[in-house]
């Protein structure tokens, strides 16, 4: 499996992704799609600098990011897509065929229209409702902010 | 004319910020020269607005916990460059303590301070 994780955290590359996760799923790349990230050299220098060595990263628009991260999926490597937003994730996981097969929501704050459903996730009904078709698909869907806290699968996700 | 009071303002991980600034009051008797900022629960525009409101403006000196991540992102990304503030990364007590000492210095000079006053508290001992 060469995407090990498909993560949505609106702090994007932080010390929870590149410590936390990416130690112990030694991770050799991060591969984060955001749209104004991706168009501004000052942005790709800033998050640049968070990522340790011996981890690539790097930064694509979402229009860009399912023909990589398909030909990701089947490289040697072991690779964590990263989103700011749920939206961009729903239209990764559902365009990328297979590459990605479980979605980590890991750092979703709150927004007016949101509701809290853990201390690090809040989600407006249109966002929760978008998870659901991901989950119906076949794709994992579950909250933890790190691995050493217990996976909440959306299903079990309350207000 | 004597120039504004530096303030300080130190944003860090967790519950940190607030725990440096209580010590930073307990050690000098100092209160109100150091403004705690937190990241719990804040995606990064609401951290950005956070540290701007605390900023507000006014000549300071922003301490960060980490030389990378989201503190210092979102800090970077509001504060670079402007006249007012300057930014010091690898915040610790003994630089915090200093500074409520010497609030009539220039950020510029503030900052060069902290650094080294920082520098100068790491050391290893038998």
């Amino acid at each position: 499996m060469s995407i090990v994780v498909a993560r949505i955290d609106d702090r994007l590359v932080h010390g929870q992704v590149v410590i936390g996760w990416g130690r112990p799923l030694e991770l050799s790349r991060i591969v984060l799609v955001d749209a104004e990230v991706a168009a501004s050299a000052f942005e790709r220098e800033l998050y640049q600098m968070a990522v340790p060595a011996g981890i690539e990263v790097e930064f694509l628009a979402p229009d860009e990011a399912p023909a990589r991260i398909e030909a990701l999926g089947s490289a040697d490597e072991r690779v964590l897509v990263l989103t700011g937003s749920v939206d961009t994730m729903v239209t990764l996981a559902k365009s990328c065929h297979g590459a990605i097969v479980k979605v980590n929501l890991g750092g979703i704050h709150a927004q007016p229209g949101r509701r809290e459903y853990l201390r690090y996730v809040y989600l407006s009904g249109r966002e929760l409702d978008d998870l659901r078709t991901v989950e119906a698909a076949g794709i994992e869907v579950s909250a933890q902010d790190l691995p050493t806290t217990a996976p909440v699968p959306l299903s079990a996700l309350r207000p | 004319m004597t120039p504004p009071a530096l303030h300080g303002v130190v944003v860090c991980h967790g519950d940190l910020a607030r725990a440096l600034v209580t010590a930073v009051e307990e050690i000098s008797g100092i209160r109100g020269a150091l403004i705690p900022v937190s990241n719990t629960g804040c995606d990064r525009g609401r951290l950005e607005e956070r540290i701007v409101e605390a900023v507000d403006g006014r000549p300071s000196v922003v301490f960060i916990d980490m030389p990378s991540g989201s503190c210092l992102f979102a800090a970077v990304r509001r504060l670079s460059g402007t006249a007012e503030a300057r930014l010091v990364t690898g915040v610790n007590l003994a630089m915090l303590v200093d500074f409520v000492f010497h609030r009539e210095l220039a950020p510029d000079q503030a900052a060069e301070r902290a650094i080294e006053t920082g520098a100068k508290a790491i050391a290893s001992r038998r």
